[in-house]
Formats: C-alpha cells, sequence, structure tokens
C-alpha cells in the first residue's frame, strides 16, 4: 500500500470524520428503526430541526446563487463574475443536501417523487416540492459548464452556454417562488404560530431576507475560501455586495416593523417571554447591530467589519427561521420540542458534506477560474451579442 | 346533502363506549390512551367534570386537504375526510396545518402512515352509522344530514338557552365543520382553540398560490427587459468609445 497518497490528518479532517461517522450512525438508526426512535418529533410537534434548520435553513442560505447570477447575467455587472462559480456551487450543493435531509424527514423517502405526478395545485408543499426539482435542475446546469470545461466536452458545453440567460431567468423566477413559498407554509397556521412571525407579508418577508443573507453567504464563503486554499480575496466587490446587504437589511427591517406596528404585535414587546427575547434577539443581531456596523465606512471596508457583519446577518436569519418553525409554535402546541442527538448528528453531517463536496469540487473543478466574459466582450464587441457563458 | 356528527356535551356521561366502538370498527388494539395517538382516533376528556369527545372535526373545506402536497386527503360528497394511505409521503405538513391538531402519526413504525378518524367511511358506504354514534347510550352523539342537526342544535339552544352556551362550536369555525359541539361551559374550557378564524383556512395560502401565474408572467417580462437594457447599453457605450477612438467600456 502507498502510504504517501492517504490524505493528511489535520484538526479539521478529524473533526468532520468523527461527524460524519456519527451521522451515518444515525442514519442507520433513522432507516431502521423510524422517526419516533431517531428524532424527538411527537404528534404535537411534528417538525423539527430536518425541516426547520435543514430545510429552511439551507434554501435560504443558497440564495446567494440567484442572487449573483442575476447581478451578472441579468443586470450584466459583469465585474461580479469572478464570484460567480463558487456562489453557484454554494447554491447547488446548499439545495443537494435540502433533498437528502427531506430524505430524512420524510415518512416515506421513497416516495418523494409523489408530487411529480399526484397533483394538488392548492397546497404549498406541492409548490415547495416543485421548485425543490426544478431549480437544482437549473443549479445543476449552472454549474456544468464546470464540469464540461473540465473533460473538455465542447457540444454540451456550448448547448449550455448558449441557454444562459433562459436558464439565469427560470432560476431567479424558481427561487422566487420557492423562497417566498417557505414563508406561505406558515399562513395556513394563523391560530398556532406567535404574532411576532406570523403575518399575510411573512412569504415577502422569506423572500427578501433571503436575498440578504444571500450576500452576507457570499461574503461569508469568500472569506473561508480566501483562508482555505490560500486565495486572494475579492474585497472591492464584497465590499460593494455589502452596500447591497444593507440596502436589504433596511427594507426588510422597514417592513417587518411596518407590519408589526400595524397589527399591533409590538405590545408584547412589554411582556417577557421566551418569544419576546428571541425576537429581539432576531432582530438585534440579523438587522439592527449589522446596519449600525455597516454604516461607518471604516467597518464597511474592512475585512474584518464586513465579515462580521455577514456573521451577524447569517446569525439572525437563522434564528429568524428556527423562531418560525420552532419556537414560535410551541406555545401553541402545549409542548416542548429539543432535538435529538441523532437529529442534531444528521444536521451536523449534511453541513460537513457540504464542505467537503466544496472543497473536493475546488480541488478537482476550475471553481475559481474566472472566465471573465466582461472581459472578452470588451475585446471583442461581437460577442456582446452572443449569450454570455454561464460561469 | 352531507353527513356530519352532533356532540351534546351536556349529555356525555364519559362511558367511554364510543372510543371502544371506535377501536373495534377500526381494528386498533384496546389500550388506556388519554389522548389521541395513532391507535386512539376518538378520545373521551374529563374537563374538572365535563366530558368531551375529540375526533376529527371533518371541516367542510378541509385545511389538511388543502395541504397535502400528493392529494392523500380527500373531503368525500358524503361529508367524512378520508386518507388514501398508497399516495402518502410522509411530509406531516397535514399535522402543522390542522387547526384542530388531529392527524396523528405512527412514529413507531418504520413506514407510518397518518392516522385520523374517517366518520366510518366505509361503514357510511354499506348505509351504516359510524360506529360511535351507533355505541352511544344516551344519544349524547347523533348521526345525520348536517342541515338536519344543525337545525336540532339550534332547537336545543332555544329549548333551554340556560343550559347551553349560546353558540354550535363548528358551526362557522374554519368556514365550519362536518363535527357539531353543543355546550354548558364556554368551549374553551373544554380545550377547543378558541382564536380559529371563520374563514377556511385554505384561502389563506391560496390567496398566494394564486400568484404564481401572475409573478412568472411579469418576472419573466421583467427580468428579460432588464437583460436586454443592460446590453444594448453597454453596447452603446462600446460603440460610442470606438468612435472617439478610445474604447472603453463599462460594465453597465
Amino acid at each position: 500500500m502507498n502510504w504517501t497518497r492517504l490524505p493528511k490528518l489535520t484538526f479539521w479532517r478529524v473533526v468532520l470524520a468523527v461527524i460524519l461517522a456519527t451521522g451515518f450512525y444515525s442514519a442507520l438508526l433513522r432507516f431502521t428503526q423510524g422517526l419516533g426512535a431517531a428524532t424527538a418529533l411527537t404528534d404535537r410537534f411534528p417538525w423539527g430541526l430536518w425541516i426547520g434548520f435543514d430545510v429552511l435553513c439551507g434554501v435560504g442560505l443558497a440564495a446567494g446563487g440567484f442572487t449573483l447570477a442575476a447581478i451578472v447575467y441579468i443586470f450584466h455587472l459583469e465585474r461580479f463574475q469572478p464570484i460567480v462559480r463558487p456562489t453557484i456551487l454554494t447554491a447547488f450543493l446548499g439545495y443537494a443536501l435540502v433533498a437528502v435531509a427531506l430524505l430524512f424527514d420524510l415518512g416515506r423517502p421513497y416516495r418523494i417523487w409523489h408530487p411529480m405526478v399526484m397533483w394538488n395545485p392548492r397546497s404549498v408543499m406541492f409548490e415547495v416540492a416543485w421548485c425543490v426539482m426544478l431549480y437544482l435542475t437549473v443549479l445543476a446546469l449552472e454549474f456544468s459548464p464546470v464540469v464540461f470545461e473540465r473533460f473538455r466536452w465542447q457540444r454540451p458545453l456550448r448547448i449550455v452556454k448558449a441557454l444562459t440567460v433562459p436558464l439565469v431567468i427560470a432560476g431567479v423566477l424558481l427561487s422566487t417562488l420557492h423562497q417566498s413559498s417557505l414563508g406561505s407554509l406558515y399562513l395556513i397556521v394563523p391560530s398556532k404560530l406567535h404574532p411576532y412571525w406570523y403575518s399575510p407579508l411573512l412569504p415577502v418577508f422569506c423572500f427578501v431576507s433571503a436575498i440578504g443573507v444571500g450576500l452576507a453567504m457570499v461574503i461569508f464563503e469568500s472569506n473561508l475560501s480566501a483562508r482555505a486554499f490560500g486565495r486572494e480575496i475579492e474585497m472591492p466587490l464584497l465590499v460593494d455586495l455589502g452596500k447591497g446587504m444593507v440596502v436589504v437589511l433596511a427594507f426588510y427591517g422597514l417592513m417587518r416593523f411596518q407590519d408589526l406596528a400595524s397589527h399591533g404585535t409590538l405590545r408584547y414587546l412589554r411582556e417577557p417571554s421566551t418569544e419576546t427575547v428571541l425576537f429581539a434577539l432576531e432582530t438585534l443581531l440579523g438587522v439592527v447591530i449589522p446596519l449600525a456596523f455597516l454604516a461607518f465606512r471604516r467597518v464597511r471596508e474592512s475585512r474584518e467589519g464586513l465579515f462580521a457583519a455577514a456573521v451577524l446577518v447569517i446569525t439572525g436569519f437563522l434564528l429568524n427561521r428556527l423562531n418560525v418553525s420552532i419556537t414560535g409554535l410551541e406555545a401553541s402546541s402545549g409542548t416542548h420540542y429539543f432535538p435529538k442527538w441523532t437529529e442534531v448528528s444528521v444536521t451536523l453531517s449534511l453541513v460537513g458534506l457540504g464542505f467537503l463536496f466544496f472543497a473536493l469540487a475546488v480541488r478537482y473543478f476550475g471553481v475559481f477560474e474566472s472566465h471573465s466574459a466582461g472581459a472578452e466582450a470588451r475585446r471583442q464587441p461581437e460577442r456582446a451579442n452572443t449569450p454570455v457563458p454561464v460561469v | 346533502m352531507s353527513k356530519a356528527i352532533l356532540v351534546d356535551t351536556t349529555r356525555c356521561i364519559g362511558c367511554g363506549a364510543c372510543v371502544s366502538a371506535c377501536k373495534e370498527a377500526n381494528g386498533l388494539p384496546q389500550n388506556e390512551d388519554t389522548t389521541l395517538t395513532a391507535e386512539t382516533l376518538n378520545i373521551v376528556e374529563s374537563h374538572s367534570g365535563v366530558f368531551v369527545r375529540k375526533f376529527c372535526m371533518h371541516c367542510q373545506d378541509p385545511t389538511c386537504v388543502s395541504v397535502c402536497p400528493v392529494g392523500a386527503l380527500r373531503k368525500t360528497a358524503a361529508g367524512p375526510v378520508i386518507y388514501e394511505e398508497s399516495r402518502c409521503m410522509g411530509c406531516r405538513y397535514c399535522m402543522i396545518a390542522c387547526p384542530f391538531g388531529i392527524p396523528r402519526y405512527e412514529w413507531k413504525l418504520v413506514l407510518p402512515k397518518v392516522k385520523k378518524c374517517t366518520m366510518c367511511a366505509p361503514r357510511q358506504a354499506k348505509g351504516l352509522q359510524p360506529a360511535c354514534t351507533e355505541a352511544c347510550p344516551v344519544q349524547a352523539s347523533i348521526f345525520g344530514e348536517r342541515n338536519e342537526l344543525l337545525r336540532e342544535a339550534e332547537n336545543r339552544l332555544r329549548q333551554n338557552p340556560a343550559g347551553y352556551v349560546q353558540h354550535i362550536y363548528g358551526k362557522d369555525e374554519v368556514g365550519g365543520t362536518s363535527v357539531l359541539y353543543l355546550s354548558a361551559v364556554p368551549f374553551e374550557a373544554l380545550g377547543f382553540p378558541a382564536n380559529v378564524p371563520h374563514d377556511p383556512l385554505p384561502m389563506y395560502t391560496y390567496r398566494v398560490l394564486s400568484e404564481i401565474p401572475n409573478v412568472v408572467a411579469v418576472g419573466t417580462v421583467l427580468l428579460g427587459g432588464i437583460w436586454w437594457i443592460t446590453k444594448r447599453r453597454a453596447e452603446v457605450a462600446y460603440a460610442e468609445g470606438e468612435e472617439k477612438g478610445t474604447p472603453k467600456a463599462s460594465d453597465g
């Protein structure tokens, strides 16, 4: 055996191995013993961590994909081209892992294809199912040029590149529908979800906050990639994304405040309750503090400041989605839900797999090779008439 | 015309005959459950001495039917809301969405099903009444046409105004249900949710879902338009730059 070919043991690799091994054991438990043995879910609390975190947060965190694709291919802001590929990859992996999480959570995972042939267009879940399927396909196609380039498959490469703009438009529409539909899911529980989070505008809030967190994720992921792969960080681009994030966050915060005020929900703030604490945390961490941070040019334009703001936005976003899907429903359910170790372990494994596949993709494919279409267009004017390649 | 059940809690003596009859009709084990479970689809609760049985309300416009992505739940013309196991993929959205918290899941099984009362739809198909109403020794639960039961309930409220809260729970709740309740104490005290809206919940999501075609149509035109305008702007900027002899292009 050739020992030199084995990967080196590093701290994070050991951590990942432990997480994945535990996750594998949890998966065995889940699929051989059932949901009752592998989760803390009950009749009173039928959705837990896998829906609240893996699906709701996973989809939101993948929102950078459609946002950046729109910026570059629809708005033609081509200087953002260098960060499109890693962002699309993040989104694709995010969505793929959401699909895997669904397989864990569904009581009968082998029937996951049922919504394709058994229709109920009155169901938000039906919309969600179709959005996941279609957008996962779009993301795979958007990322496929990287694979085709690697294996020098010219014909499929040409076909996909010719389809760039329709694909990106489809991706933006599907994302708009999907991000908002995760909010619409909870429109049906007006008597169960706490007023801090229930609003007829829930789908709009989910969509807008997803754009905000999508931009935060691009900043977050660029920083991590720069560290992990020893790359130069695209600071000017990230600073501009940070400014975009300020606009989106301010808009989101204002809408939320206006909505809460108009429904008279702000009076709950005077009641000290778990919900009040969680709502305050979510608002301060995810909106108020990052906005205050980013108001200062020195913070906005420093790598650490921008990174910290992005981490805060992501934290606030995660809290918000968990509040909508778990804690906001606890009071009316009359029970308390806390995930079992198996649930946590599966979730950690999925996050771990995301990191692993990202690292593998970076190693074997040209994820960071920017084929700047903008630069080419400048050299050859006729190129501007042909569709710009996807990534 | 659709069938319904009227439950008069002032008549219920808490004997539990409906519970045993339900279990027998549905082939479920007789056990000591104190709340609805996958093995107990009908239960008699005691709230400070008042007995009230809980089971599926069989809504007129059922939330569970509207939320099921694969149409595994269905409201039949005869009244019952029934479940087709072979379609269900186990997303449990029906459990989240039900305003009365009725559907149960077979958590212990590797291949679980959703369980809830079917108003004995198979018995009704044979011309029989549900097992529970048949078993009730004091006619606290009666089976019949919804219209007739509503009239009967209103009669009881009129004839004994002091003996009842002047409300038929299920007449208007979430757009009306096929199970109707009468009570001498406030319904909230019997564990019924008091804050359920009076319009059907499926409207809450349908209002949004019906916008999808608009979002797609307007979105496509808008995105296509922005794509065309920004591209054109870059081309014009390039052409102007070339005329002046100093080729430069902006990113839009």
